[in-house]
């Protein structure tokens, strides 16, 4: 089964992806922010990252940058929930080693079909 | 799968709630002109994530306007926008409307469209104002040509792997999409020896068959445009035309913005009214406390009824030490009750820094409002009501009390005013202070108004401390011009019956020209109090120890008998008005006939004495408060009853209320 990290500082956001990811059949461990989902990716390993990127302590793309420089994170899917249109967050994240992004607003079955997309 | 997204509407209403809270803190927080850049993202931080959530929850209308209060901040926050007063307060105002949105979400009510639709026009003038980028982007039609297919050339960077993406999945991805032909190039390969297993080497030459947009296409490798080299050629009737050579631009994702919150919610429209239970939030530690607390009890209990059941008077010690340890936490458990009860006054305070900030520059002062023991426990009823009195006291300080900052220059002052609010807890009560340092009372000034209204008799002499009391009488409003902050006469009296009705006080000090102080005293709870349990004929009454001043004997030589209004009597160098507790209820055997065989309780209500005939005193004692209102209907003269040690019930006096009768008498 595999195993998502899903950090979201709202908690009912983060309800929402944890609640959907596990129905349709995924492990999924919630982090509140960047900081508290590296700890979390660093004690143990992750299939799929789904993060917010505006959190307080760290944010997303912050927490992309550190986690892809880990060794066995080098190639993990990371995924940005992401409320701006606007380019530059994307590319931000894209250069920190994110692997696409989610728009915000998106509903359950957006965010299982892109996840299961990524997961093949 | 559906998932049932309301089963998330109520932790999004609170988180939201508690979102607006920090964007209000934050906004009067902010620095104008030279606002710190992490404290606009704070904030913008909170607008984001409420219109993420209301966007994602289904909340349209709220997502639309906070979209626009979002640019407004990214804006600020880039430094591309200065941080003005107008744009604050505009968003403090766009804080207030999003709260009313979100009430009405939750109460599945109509919100007040044109209000929200007013204050999106404001939020966009200031957008507009200065050129800023506030323009909403219409979803891009995109091109979509229909063809028979696409031939596509899909080159990845070496490095396209190292972010996650997997080229294999984008062309799974195609595949689904129609028939596919996939050719794979091989040529960048290098030697075993130079080849690194972290880097993509390969390209691949795909023709897709089917009638696909460019754009679908273009999504597929949304994630991918700046880590590859892609090339989109139409294919039509086989025939490949080498023209339209689409290199993939940025057709950058635009959120769909719908027209305007305006009807947003109607839709919503619903009979179904929220029945909010109130309820109370209790720390674990005061229900653990109560849980310990009962525990012992039911020890006592148990010793107390093993001794019951084979009782020798050898055994009187233990048997009264059982009973004092009853009592004991009989009386703990009590006091643990009441706290769950308590909530910081904080919760009272809390609207006061917004409610100075914008009145302070609505009349155009400079005001610091400092608060102090924000921490101090009080029963929730009280908190509940004793918020529109001190809302009152405050706007007060704000509009007579603090003068405008010239004035303030001119009579030597600081320029910036200061409110401060104080809470602290002193002798069985809560005292809230409302400070300020403006002008305080003209003295004269209230004596001339109060004769020229002929509340006080001209020439009387008064004390300053009656002349600063004058303020509480009703109709009583020396301010020369009235404004809609305060001044129609109809405040203070009203603030002090509140206050009063609460069982609680208000006084005033004030120097001219150096400001005023407003103490109000209120009782910890309105469940318990104080009494002096006395008697008269065979009927216990409980008056509430707070009222009586003192109890005397009294001789007949001290006693008026004035035609048409009553006895009185003197006492020191006033004249007392005296009640009979026995008229006043229809006592027929009361022991005490005249004057002299009782006792005179002197009590004060409204700062006006009065001497209450009783038979004899009792105890003093706890009561607890027991409604009339729900168990009986409510009886003139008593606020309330309560149940005594033997079982029987005794009612408690209502001064006040007693008082007025007997001037109607």
């Amino acid at each position: 089964m595999p195993k998502i990290l899903a950090v979201d500082d709202s908690s009912s956001m983060r309800q929402m992806v944890s609640f959907t990811l596990k129905g349709a059949g995924y492990d999924v461990v919630e982090a509140v922010d960047g900081q508290d989902a590296l700890t979390k990716a660093k004690s143990q390993q992750f299939d799929l990252i789904v993060t917010d990127v505006n959190m307080p302590v760290m944010d997303g793309i912050t927490f992309i940058r550190n986690l892809r420089a880990e060794a066995n994170y080098k190639f993990t899917p990371m995924l940005m929930l992401t409320t701006e249109s606007a380019a530059d967050k994307k590319s931000e994240g894209k250069a920190a080693g994110a692997t696409g992004w989610i728009v915000k607003p998106f509903n359950p079955d957006q965010l299982i079909n892109t996840i299961k997309k990524v997961l093949g | 799968m559906s998932v049932d997204l309301e089963q998330f509407h109520q932790v999004f209403f609170e988180e939201s709630f508690e979102g607006l809270d920090i964007m209000e803190t934050g906004l009067m927080e902010l620095d104008l002109g030279a606002a710190n850049s992490e404290d606009i993202n704070t904030i913008f931080r909170a607008a984001h994530s409420i219109k993420g959530g209301s966007g994602t929850f289904g909340f349209q209308g709220i997502a639309n306007f906070t979209h626009v209060m979002e640019t407004l901040l990214d804006e600020m926050r880039d430094g591309r926008r200065q941080v003005t007063r107008e744009a604050v307060d505009s968003l403090l105002k766009s804080v207030d409307i999003l709260r009313m949105m979100l009430n009405c979400e939750q109460d599945k009510s109509n919100p007040d469209t044109d209000k929200i639709q007013q204050q999106m026009s404001e939020l966009e003038f200031i957008l507009g104002e200065s050129g800023g980028a506030a323009a909403i982007q219409a979803a891009s039609a995109g091109s979509s040509s229909e063809t028979t297919g696409w031939h596509i050339i899909f080159e990845p960077d070496a490095n396209m792997m190292l972010t996650g993406n997997d080229p294999l999945r984008i062309i799974r991805e195609l595949a689904e999409m129609g028939d596919i032909e996939v050719k794979t190039n091989q040529q960048k390969l290098p030697a075993f020896s130079e080849l690194s297993p972290e880097n993509c080497y390969l390209s691949w030459d795909i023709t897709l068959r089917g009638n696909i947009t460019e754009d679908a296409i273009k999504d597929v490798f949304l994630w991918v445009e700046d880590e590859c080299k892609l090339t989109l050629t139409p294919i039509v009737d086989t025939s490949v035309q080498p023209a339209a050579e689409a290199t993939s631009a940025a057709p950058a994702v635009t959120e769909s913005v719908a027209p305007v919150a305006a009807t947003a919610s109607d839709s919503k429209k619903s009979t179904q009214s929220s029945s909010a239970t109130s309820s109370i939030r209790v720390g674990i530690d005061k229900i653990d406390d109560l849980i310990n607390m009962v525990g012992e009890l039911v020890i006592t209990q148990s010793m107390l009824s093993l001794l019951g059941e084979d009782f020798s008077m050898q055994n009187l010690e233990k048997l009264q030490d059982g009973l004092g340890q009853l009592e004991r936490h009989t009386r703990e458990l009590q006091e643990s009750v009441m706290m769950i009860r308590m909530l910081p006054i904080s919760f009272s305070f809390s609207r006061f820094p917004r409610l100075v900030r914008d009145m302070s520059s609505q009349m155009g002062k400079k005001i610091d409002l400092i608060m102090s023991g924000e921490n101090t426990e009080i029963d929730k009823t009280l908190i509940e009501k004793i918020g529109d009195p001190l809302v009152h006291l405050v706007r007060n300080s704000l509009d007579h009390g603090i003068e405008m900052p010239a004035d303030r220059i001119a009579a030597g002052k600081k320029e910036t005013g200061t409110i401060n609010l104080n809470a602290y807890h002193k002798g069985g009560n809560i005292v809230i202070e409302i400070t300020d340092d403006g002008k305080g009372i003209d003295q004269d000034a209230v004596l001339n108004k109060a004769i020229e209204k002929g509340l006080v008799p001209a020439g009387a002499k008064l004390t300053a401390q009656q002349i600063n009391d004058l303020i509480f009488q009703p109709g009583f409003s020396t301010a020369k011009k009235i404004t809609d902050v305060s001044g129609r006469g109809v405040g203070m009296d009203v603030v002090r019956k509140n206050i009063t009705s609460l069982g609680g006080a208000v006084e005033i000090q004030s120097e001219h020209g150096k400001g005023s102080t407003f103490t109000i005293r209120l009782p910890l709870t309105l469940a318990i109090l104080d009494g002096q349990s006395v008697i008269v004929g065979n009927e216990i009454y409980i008056i509430p120890l707070v009222s009586i001043v003192e109890s005397i004997q009294i001789k007949t030589s001290m006693i008026n008998k004035v035609a048409g209004k009553g006895e009185t009597f003197k006492l020191r160098d006033e004249y007392i008005p005296i009640v009979r507790l026995s008229r006043v209820f229809g006592i027929e055997n009361a022991k005490a006939k005249t004057l002299e065989d009782g006792l005179l309780v002197v009590v004060e209500a409204d700062r006006k004495p009065c001497g209450l005939f009783v038979d004899d005193l009792l105890g003093q004692q706890q009561v607890v408060i027991k409604s009339l209102e729900q168990n009986y209907r409510r009886v003139d003269g008593v606020s309330g009853a309560t149940i005594l040690g033997d079982g029987s019930v005794a009612l408690i006096l209502d001064i006040p209320g007693l008082l007025r009768m007997s001037v109607r008498h």
